[in-house]
């Protein structure tokens, strides 16, 4: 089973150094400590592990080092920043692998612009040697890009010409879009594997700036400075340290203390049930910032991401996620307030932040997802965030049972109308009504109100609202009947309907360059024998079935 | 709310009283079904009291229950043929596996239209027939009228019990269109189209049940072998009411036939005219209404060459009627080879496989089934000493859905060019002239022990009743 948390004394990888306001990573990839057997992980090339420890680095910093405001990534090696990700790896996969790879990398590549772009840490990348491919493309998701001008390191993205396949990880995208280099000078860049280099790199705006070796350390100096003035909320002191999860693998599923899970193989279902604030969560920031992991916002984010995580990966049959909860409406409201009132202090803007990114990771997940809403439920405040990312709501209608059943109920937060943004740029409630101001602010007259089924229905809120005789069946039938669907006629249904309005780099990285990735990733250019990719370092040449498609 | 007597109000043998899911449904739909019957059921009737059977139970007794009851007190039940244990999937690609009792989610959408498609032409034929209480050649036959309707009543609260019962809130909405959709209605018609054409003439009414409801018994007979038990056991009971609609019709055109064999012989002529003249129907016009009817049920049975088909039968949602007649059950890998149409109009053999062709299938076994009236007809006539013999047109005459759509052919079968077809069809088909002439003999005759002079009188009674019997009590 492939695990996503890490021991920063475990590290293989990676080496961290952090003086006052900056962290350096250091990467030095130890070739024989693949994830998986098979390949060894030569010229600072990637994999899946190399990047599961990225991820925690750079999460650890955020929460545990509060007074770091420039992340600087750099390479060990001598004249090699990174060549990418591994092509033995990629070219020896299964296509399932490839894509959950480009999925979760591209996730934490998008994880530095979402801190860039929060008032949390800024990311420099100190390219100090070759820079090929996925190395190139961990530095353009940087906010600056340093090149060392030694006469031979280079920035490429060699993909096409060396491989046949596309630079996966954003690199076309943000190239035109981030760091708007002309159309056809990329076209040149993406189709030249020998890469580029110093003054022109910089007339490319491939890269920001440029130094010698001599002065490439008091390049860094000066940038990581001036960068770290544009940082507004890494102002901590104390920092909060990210315990272990407490978390419990069994056959059936995979619990922590707010989130549980229920694996149903047989009918390919993972049930993840959430459990809702305690009112001993309802404190101050400082309090909260002392009770650190425990505190319900944050331990919910690190156990639903950890969650997400293991299965997309280890239970590639699971085709639904239903989402359940119980709780405390007032509780989770408050909770959400308390995040909502509090977004300058550095730990409720972190914590925001690893909300924000992990219910992105559900939006992107290739999973069907219907949340459930039943008498237990509190799906309000930041778990309302969960109605709207869900492909389906069913939320119980009690208007025709016993009286005194009262509920459920789901209300909205001011957080539903900010800060929780999806990979484009727009909240969930904005994104479901295609932006639609006066419904937005019709539905801001609801704030912090309780909203029944048939209340919320009207609102359209709600997908569903069966009433309590035919709750069961109906979720039942939904269930059976999507599981029986085509998986991939699903996932890109899914990806396509959860997007309207639109585009942004991400949207663009997770819905136009990964859809032709995985296409190119299934073609015989390729993938087959004489394909490109299975092709690379054996000397032969590829062969094309030359047919534009 | 208040509590009904379920088991008083509404026979049946699902356990109405102790499912409130049930309950719930039924207390909203109840009500429409009931200004519904009001509004397009039988017209101008509702007060009369009429002799019917009720069924009020599935077993030899209680199945038909005699009575005098007023059409809007009708005692409309819901009963499913008794379950029988360990009843296994026994035709497509899951043969083996138990029957369903639940509805599996995959086939949710495709069960629903099955069953919204048959429940549709129930309402549908009591709609086509609301006119004709006002023509009826007797008691006996008006009776026969409201014991036809109140049955296919029954039939759409079967269908409206398994949607209730099975398909959640899509079950309950498609129930209530099933009573908003009206026969003829041009912006809300019935689902298939023969079920938008009123019925106006006895004539008519009884080629209808001859016909149309044997279609129906096909239908039913193919859904009785679904894996889907609950739709299974409510088509096989459903089945013994329909047979008992197919004996209106059957007796209803021997009647008439007799009838006109009776006049030919006492005038001793087969002059159309004098036959006419002496108000009955002479057999050339029952023909052309038998062309008619018959080309028009095929319609109902589908395309020769059908997806939808193929699909029910390998996933067990719609069986062969009477699948345990064939041999393989699977028919993954058969073929079937028919006359089918070439790019040129012609006739050419054509094979297909065979799960693609169940339509066809279905189709060839009720024309053989149609055929067995036709041979006792033939009878009486040769027994009177006519040499005029009915046929049944062939199935590629006058289709409008499958292959031989639009394609103009004689009743033989014989591909035609649509000039000869428009010179011909007159004599093919009921003209505006026969419609007149039948409309003419239509006067309704409500004396007890009387019977329109277009008709013979029944040969015997209902439940052993005289034939003179007051079967329905008029009152005004």
């Amino acid at each position: 089973m492939i695990t996503f948390d890490r021991d920063p004394d475990s590290y293989k990888h990676w080496t961290v150094e952090i003086t006052n306001d900056k962290a350096t990573l250091y990467l030095d990839v130890s070739e024989k400590d693949g994830i998986r057997p098979g390949y060894d992980l030569k010229l600072n090339s990637y994999d899946l592990g190399v990047d599961i420890e990225l991820n925690d680095i750079v999460q650890r910093i955020r929460f545990e080092q509060p007074q770091v405001k420039v992340v600087v990534i750099t390479s060990k090696q001598e004249k090699n920043f990174s060549a990418g990700a591994n092509i033995y790896m990629l070219g020896m996969s299964e296509h399932t692998w490839k894509v959950n790879f480009c999925k979760f990398t591209n996730e934490t590549r998008n994880s530095f612009e979402d801190s860039s772009n929060s008032g949390s840490i800024k990311f420099i990348a100190a390219v100090n040697g070759i820079c090929a491919g996925g190395g190139y493309e961990i530095a353009l998701a940087c906010d600056e890009i340093l090149l060392i001008d030694d006469r031979s390191s280079t920035v490429s993205l060699p993909e096409v010409p060396l491989l046949g396949v596309l630079p996966g990880t954003g690199g076309v995208t943000r190239l035109i879009d981030k760091r708007n280099v002309r159309k056809d000078l990329a076209d040149i860049f993406c189709t030249n594997a020998d890469g580029i280099r110093g003054k022109k790199a910089v007339e490319w705006k491939l890269v920001d700036y440029i130094a010698p070796p001599s002065r490439f350390d008091n390049l860094i100096e000066e940038r990581v400075i001036e960068v770290s003035n544009s940082v507004k909320l890494r102002n901590g002191t104390n920092g909060v340290k990210l315990h272990k999860l407490n978390r419990i693998i069994s056959d059936e599923g995979i619990n922590y203390e707010s989130v549980l899970s229920k694996i149903d193989k047989e009918r390919r279902i993972a049930n993840i049930h959430i459990i809702g604030p305690g009112d001993n969560n309802l404190i101050t920031p400082n309090e909260a910032e002392k009770l650190g992991c425990e505190w319900w916002p944050l331990k919910f984010a690190r156990e639903l991401e950890d969650l997400i995580l293991l299965l997309r990966t280890n239970e590639l049959e699971v085709g639904v996620f239903t989402i359940t909860s119980e709780g405390d409406t007032d509780n989770i409201l408050n909770v959400t307030n308390i995040l909502e009132n509090n977004k300058n202090n550095w730990f409720i803007n972190e914590t925001i932040g690893f909300l924000r990114r992990t219910l992105s990771r559900l939006d992107l997940s290739s999973r069907s997802i219907f949340t459930i809403i039943d008498n237990k439920s509190c799906f309000s405040g930041i778990l309302a965030e969960l109605l709207f990312c869900a492909d389906r709501t069913y939320m119980l209608n009690n208007s025709l049972a016993a009286d005194t059943i009262k509920g459920p109920y789901i209300s909205l937060s001011d957080l539903n109308f900010a800060s929780l943004e999806m990979v484009n740029g727009l909240t969930r409630l904005a994104t479901r009504f295609n932006n639609n101001k006066p419904k937005l602010n019709t539905l801001r007259k609801l704030i912090n109100k309780k909203m029944n089924a048939e209340k919320a229905y009207n609102e359209e809120l709600i997908t569903v609202i069966p009433d309590d005789l035919d709750w069961k069946e109906e979720i039942r039938l939904s269930l059976e009947e999507r599981t029986s669907f085509s998986p991939d006629a699903l996932t890109g249904l899914e990806a396509n309907l959860r997007f309207p309005g639109k585009e942004t780099c991400e949207t663009k990285i997770f819905g136009r360059l990964s859809a032709w990735q995985n296409w190119i990733f299934n073609r015989p250019n390729a993938v087959s024998e004489e394909g490109a990719l299975k092709l690379f370092g054996t000397g032969t040449r590829a062969k094309f079935d030359n047919k534009r498609v | 709310m208040t509590k009904l007597n379920y088991k008083e109000k509404i026979p049946n043998n699902v356990d109405l009283s102790n499912d409130l899911s049930l309950q719930r449904a039924l207390e909203h739909w109840q009500p429409k079904f009931k200004s519904w019957w009001t509004e397009m059921g039988p017209e101008g009737f509702q007060t009369s009291d009429v002799y019917l059977r009720t069924a009020t139970s599935v077993d030899a007794d209680g199945w038909a229950t005699y009575g005098k009851v007023k059409m809007p007190e009708y005692r409309w039940g819901i009963f499913l043929n008794d379950k029988v244990s360990d009843r296994k999937i026994h035709f497509g690609d899951n043969i083996g596996d138990p029957v369903w009792q639940q509805v599996p989610g995959d086939y949710r959408s495709i069960l629903r239209k099955l069953i919204v498609t048959q429940g549709d032409t129930e309402p549908a034929s009591v709609e086509q027939q609301r006119e004709l209480g006002k023509t009826c050649p007797s008691l006996y036959d008006l009776r026969n009228l409201f014991q036809v309707n109140v049955e296919e009543g029954r039939h759409l609260w079967a269908m409206v019990y398994l949607l209730h019962a099975y398909f959640g809130r899509d079950g309950r909405e498609e129930a209530e269109g099933l009573l908003e959709r009206n026969s003829g209605d041009i912006d809300n018609p019935r689902i298939l189209g023969t079920f938008n054409e009123p019925i106006t003439d006895w004539v008519s009414f009884f080629m209808f049940t001859y016909f149309t409801d044997r279609d129906g018994k096909y239908q039913l007979k193919s859904l009785a072998e679904s894996s889907f038990d609950p739709l299974a056991r409510t088509c096989q009971f459903m089945l013994t009411e329909e047979a008992h609609h197919m004996q209106v019709g059957e007796t209803g055109i021997t009647r008439m036939i007799q009838k006109t064999l009776e006049v030919m012989n006492a005038l001793k002529s087969d002059s159309i005219d004098a036959i006419r003249n002496a108000g009955v129907v002479d057999l050339q016009t029952i023909q052309r209404y038998i062309n008619f009817w018959f080309s028009s049920s095929l319609d109902l049975f589908g395309s020769e060459i059908s997806s939808n088909s193929a699909t029910a039968f390998a996933n067990g949602l719609k069986g062969r009627p009477d699948e345990m007649r064939y041999k393989d059950h699977s028919e993954k890998n058969n073929s079937f080879t028919f006359e089918g149409l070439s790019l040129e109009n012609t006739l050419v053999e054509q094979t297909i496989p065979m799960r693609n062709a169940m339509n066809e299938i279905t189709r060839r076994s009720y024309v053989t089934d149609c055929e067995i009236g036709l041979k006792r007809w033939n009878r009486l006539i040769k027994k009177a000493g006519y040499d005029i013999i009915f046929t049944l047109p062939s199935t590629r005459f006058r289709r409008n859905i499958g292959i031989w759509a639009g394609i103009d052919s004689n009743p033989e079968g014989i591909i035609i060019t649509k000039n000869e077809f428009d010179s011909k069809v007159n004599s093919w088909l009921p003209s505006e002239g026969d419609k007149e002439f039948i409309k003419s003999l239509m006067v309704q005759v409500t004396k007890v022990n009387k019977t329109a002079g277009w008709i013979a009188p029944p040969s015997r009674g209902i439940n052993s009743l005289e034939i003179g019997y007051e079967y329905v009590e008029l009152r005004q």
